[in-house]
């Protein structure tokens, strides 16, 4: 009777269950601690205090929040879809945590090594717009829907870019596997030969985000909140936790795709002996601390400027380093060996 | 391990195309044809065709369906005329979806007793020993080459044909010319006047 729990299957799917559960439960604490930081790296920025009464320096500031949010009630507008208003937050959340299934933490320290890692990636990160178009449409609120709109031609329209992007670094690793594109910057981080797709992948991170200066889908002075504007309590908390948690992915793939993930800066002794999750985890952190200062920094972009971005300038400048890298490894003879 | 998920995904593979077609609400139904995609990525990487699993989640859900979404989402759809839409339509939908039968049946028999050979049939023996992106992309680019650069051109006049009919030009629209906004500086766009008192500009 006993039998499932000896099998070799069964203690294989534990041993994955605890792995998950050891990325999911830092990366929400992560989550958590990104929110403070955002208010006090943006209080920096304005000369002000920024949380500072709960806890020494403020730092149980995000557990009070998260509190507070708790205690809320959960408000269903009359008119709404009910099914599909509760599953957006969950579907949103849910997709900015599944991704973390395939980056490399560290040298072999990830859940699931595919081969297509790269592809998983963007797949769930075009997948995170129907938590927001779910969220527009379910609420049967005119602010709502706009926002929904604006953020799904919004994201759709940055994926391009970002695509291409990933196609350049493809090209210059030879495969699809997130740990492969680290080993493949051994030498030279991606960011120096592709610098100007960086800043591309960078823009186009904001924007699929919905982070400033791109964050159209929840203008305050036009769209009250955006997609979740009828949302409360920890509905809206799911819809908050999923922005940062999409944050820290962009900033993970930026980590893996340009700056060599967990690999230290120089190959030396003494840089090789600090654990490559903190190397990863530094890296992330500034980029995640450039998201926050670009917020800080910028003004909201207008939308049609927005798609004259997307559409004008990022696609054919990225189309034209696709071709310009490619052509480069062709000519000297760099391309990474084929079957 | 694996026939479970393979069950799982193939039941709610069926149930939600089956519900794709009789929810009364057209939003409903482009939901529930994203959950369909969905489990078929599913079953494409039961099969190990981990890359086209990829695809079918980056084009269709990620980008296809969501242009769906948007349309749907944007009409203002009348539910009684779709209805009586149904009756009239119902035999050429069941013709197609007869013919689309017939041919994965025969593929099948075809299949099981090594009538048909499929082309491309080499794929196979590659797969196991290389990733399948790499398999696809030696045999798409080679052997293929002329038929996906036809697929290409396909879907790029499609594309022109979809701008052309939709494309209006509308007069009297005032746009931002950035590179005009950015050229200009303070010698053509400000006028130092020294203004006599009494006497205006």
């Amino acid at each position: 009777m006993f039998d499932i729990f000896y099998n070799e299957n069964f203690l294989a799917f534990i041993f994955i269950m605890l792995k998950i559960i050891g990325l999911v439960v830092p990366l929400l604490v992560i989550v958590a601690f990104l929110t403070y930081a955002e208010r006090k790296v943006i209080a920096s920025v304005q000369l002000r205090k920024g949380p500072n009464v709960v806890g020494p320096f403020g730092l149980l500031q995000p557990l009070a929040d998260g509190l507070k949010l708790f205690s809320k009630e959960t408000i269903f507008p009359t008119v709404s879809n009910k099914i599909i208003f509760l599953l957006a937050p969950m579907v949103a959340f849910s997709l900015s945590i599944a991704a973390w299934a395939v980056i490399p933490i560290a040298d072999g320290w990830v859940i699931s090594n595919i081969n297509v890692g790269v592809l998983y990636l963007f797949a769930i990160s075009s997948l995170s717009v129907y938590g927001i178009i779910m969220a527009g449409w379910a609420s049967n609120s005119k602010y709502a829907f706009m926002g929904a709109l604006r953020s799904a031609a919004q994201m759709v329209s940055y994926e391009v870019s970002i695509g291409l992007v990933i196609v350049t670094v493809l090209v210059c690793v030879g495969s699809l596997n997130l740990s492969e594109i680290v080993y493949a910057q051994k030498s030279v981080w991606y960011v120096f030969p592709l610098f100007p797709m960086f800043i591309v992948f960078f823009i186009s991170a904001l924007a699929e985000t919905n982070r400033a200066p791109f964050d159209l889908p929840e203008d305050e002075s036009s769209l009250v909140g955006g997609y979740f504007t009828e949302y409360s309590s920890m509905l809206f908390a799911m819809f908050f936790l999923g922005e940062y948690a999409a944050m820290i992915m962009m900033s993970g793939m930026a980590t893996i795709l340009f700056f060599g993930g967990w690999l230290p800066p120089f190959d030396i002794a003494i840089l090789n002996q600090i654990p490559g999750f903190i190397w990863f985890a530094g890296k992330t952190s500034l980029m995640l601390f450039t998201f926050l200062w670009v917020r800080a920094t910028f003004p909201r972009f207008r939308y049609d400027q927005l798609m004259r971005i997307g559409w004008k300038v990022f696609l054919p400048f990225s189309l034209l380093w696709v071709v310009l890298t490619s052509g480069f490894l062709i000519i000297f003879d760099l391309l990474p060996s084929s079957v | 391990m694996l026939p479970v998920f393979f069950y799982l995904f193939s039941i709610i593979a069926i149930f939600s195309a089956i519900m794709v077609i009789t929810t009364k609400n057209p939003v409903h139904s482009v939901f529930f044809l994203i959950l369909t995609f969905f489990n078929s990525t599913g079953l494409f990487v039961l099969m190990g065709a981990e890359f086209l699993a990829m695809l079918l989640l980056v084009v269709y859900v990620g980008a296809v369906a969501v242009l769906f979404l948007f349309v749907i989402m944007m009409l203002n759809i009348d539910f009684s005329s779709l209805r009586a839409g149904m009756i009239k339509n119902a035999p050429l939908g069941l013709l197609i979806g007869a013919v689309l039968l017939g041919e994965i049946i025969f593929s099948f028999i075809g299949m099981k007793y090594g009538i048909s050979e499929i082309p491309g049939n080499e794929l196979f023996v590659k797969l196991s020993e290389i990733e399948n992106t790499r398999a696809l992309g030696n045999v798409i680019y080679t052997d293929y080459i002329y038929l996906f650069q036809c697929a290409g051109l396909i879907l790029l006049v499609a594309m022109i044909g979809a701008i052309v009919l939709t494309h209006r030009r509308r007069e009297n629209v005032k746009k931002q010319d950035a590179v005009k906004q950015t050229l200009r500086d303070k010698s053509d766009s400000i006028e130092v006047s020294k203004v006599e008192i009494g006497k205006g500009v």
